[in-house]
């Protein structure tokens, strides 16, 4: 996997984070604030501009400008623990021209470790965690049984789905919506939920 | 849903030019999107730097100025500034002693202010940070994200301002900001839900007879919903709410604040049954604010802050402020 292979994922997750920023905001003004779908929306846009005016030459310089460009535009809790999550990628992935599956899934560990120390979220407390960790572990354990790319990344896609979607019943103990105490079970969270279409994006980019 | 807006991509950025037409003592930069005093840094003095999701205006941008912040970052609407901002603003205002943060805690907002921290002390600026947690809507802290920020910012602001404004160092500044923060507690009441412009309808759905008890500042449902009922038994359920954790007497400064679309008429009410209840407490109004101070756009509803005064903080909160929103004694 190289350098195109990252532009296009940062490009498919655009794509679908555009396309669904109704979708996401409206999970968001059930728990949260109604500003996560708008958010990533204007982030992503301006990854997809940061990137077009910089080619970066290989895949970790591209996720760390990817990851800045999110920090510096984004703002909210989404912002940095996405923004950081990226910077981390990119900083593991180093400055190799290409990279393997192995490789991409301990950066994704790095991700995941990212989000839980800057948020202090673990798995069961409603947030991006619920579905970044299980795709974490589903990517491992698609590197150790040999699998290619595209059928490892459809089951780390199947896992941060079924992450997400395992929210609903859950009770929010960080971020805003954990102010709704359990007011905030019956809905699923605009994280988890965004965090499962990036992963997607992943599969989706690696099947064409 | 009806809006006086040009774009909702555009509103902060419309209301921002504004701001700059309408204070000329105050210096907006478009670019990096802070709002700071005309004469910012002032050598020697510690800069007071806040920030937070546009959308609770006259916070933040509206209490920069003598006596209160040196600098305001917005960020879009109920959504924290990004590092950038409280970095230039952190530059523009540091004065050589300092500069302090004042954070709303939620997640977001503190970690945009963490990352700005870490960023400013490399460019060799000392950054103290106080975190503003008043809300006792949200009582069970190791299962949420920490009690809100709400309307005890508005005093930390001022007090603290007051203190710096004296040259005060670092350190004390940041005190005086944690004292104020732990004398006070808030608890808000809406009747409604808010619009954003980009939502352009409400963010949650409350029935005619129903209110949200415990409500937030960006619009997020409450603790719980119940049934509406007169001034009096509303306020009595937020008293209450802030006697349980803070048992109230003494001196005592009272902000009843309105959440951006109720009329002052109604405030007053409030007030009336916010003073009758405190009087009840044995405790003292020394002092008081009736008016929109940290609003969350169109919303109905009220919060009520209720600050434990000591006579040094009461001197702060006399002391001369002069910004667009809040301003005596000069």
């Amino acid at each position: 996997m190289d350098v195109h292979f990252l532009g296009a994922w940062m490009e498919e997750s655009a794509r679908v984070v555009h396309e669904q920023r109704d979708r996401l905001t409206r999970l968001d003004a059930a728990i949260g604030d109604a500003d996560h779908g708008a958010n990533l929306d204007r982030g992503f846009t301006a990854i997809r501009e940061a990137l077009a005016g910089s080619s970066p030459a290989a895949p970790g310089p591209l996720l760390t400008l990817a990851g800045t460009t999110l920090i510096k535009k984004v703002g909210g809790a989404s912002g940095p623990l996405y923004g950081s999550s990226l910077r981390q990628m990119g900083k593991a992935l180093g400055d190799a021209g290409t990279v393997t599956l192995a490789d991409l899934s301990s950066a994704l560990d790095v991700a995941l470790e990212t989000v839980r120390r800057l948020g202090g979220a673990e798995v069961g407390d409603k947030t991006m965690v619920d579905a970044l960790a299980p795709a974490c572990a589903a990517l491992k354990q698609a590197v150790a049984d040999g699998l290619k790319p595209p059928e490892a990344l459809a089951l780390a896609a199947e896992a941060a789905a079924q992450g997400a979607e395992d929210t609903v019943s859950m009770q929010a103990r960080k971020g805003r919506a954990s102010y709704l105490g359990p007011r905030s079970i019956g809905h699923q969270d605009p994280g988890a939920t965004s965090t499962a279409l990036i992963i997607r994006a992943l599969r989706d980019v690696s099947a064409c | 849903m009806k809006k006086l807006v040009n774009s909702a991509e555009s509103v902060v950025a419309d209301a921002l030019a504004g701001l700059a037409a309408a204070h000329p003592s105050l210096r907006v930069d478009p670019v990096n999107r802070i709002v700071l005093r005309a004469a910012a840094p002032r050598p020697g003095k510690v800069g007071l730097v806040s920030g937070g999701g546009s959308g609770h205006e006259p916070l933040h941008t509206g209490f920069v100025g003598y006596g209160m912040l040196d600098a305001a970052c917005p960020g879009e609407i109920f959504t924290s500034p990004v590092p950038d901002q409280m970095l230039a603003a952190s530059a523009g205002v540091n004065g050589g002693a300092g500069v302090l943060y004042v954070v709303k805690n939620y997640t977001g907002d503190v970690l945009n202010f963490q990352m700005a921290a870490e960023l400013a002390e490399e460019e060799g600026i000392e950054v103290a940070t106080v975190l503003v947690n008043d809300d006792v809507a949200v009582s069970d802290s190791l299962y949420t994200a920490g009690r809100r920020g709400t309307g005890a910012t508005v005093l930390v602001e001022k007090i603290a301002g007051a203190l710096a404004e004296t040259g005060a160092p670092l350190a004390e500044v940041a005190l005086v900001a944690e004292e104020v923060n732990a004398r006070s507690r808030s608890f808000g009441i809406a009747l409604t839900a808010c619009v954003t412009p980009a939502a352009g309808r409400p963010t949650f759905d409350l029935g005619p007879d129903e209110i949200e008890l415990g409500v937030g500042i960006h619009g997020e449902p409450g603790r719980a919903r119940a049934a509406v009922g007169t001034a009096r038994e509303l306020v009595r359920v937020a008293m209450d709410a802030l006697h349980d954790d803070l048992p109230l007497g003494g001196d005592v400064l009272v902000l009843v604040n309105g959440m951006g679309g109720t009329p002052l008429i109604e405030l007053y009410v409030v007030y009336a049954e916010v003073a009758a209840y405190l009087r009840e407490k044995g405790a003292t109004v020394a002092r008081r604010l009736v008016g929109n101070y940290i609003t969350s756009l169109d919303m109905q509803g009220f919060s009520v802050t209720v600050c434990r005064l000591n006579d040094r903080l009461t001197e702060l909160w006399d002391a001369p402020v002069e910004t667009p929103a809040l301003r005596w004694g000069r």
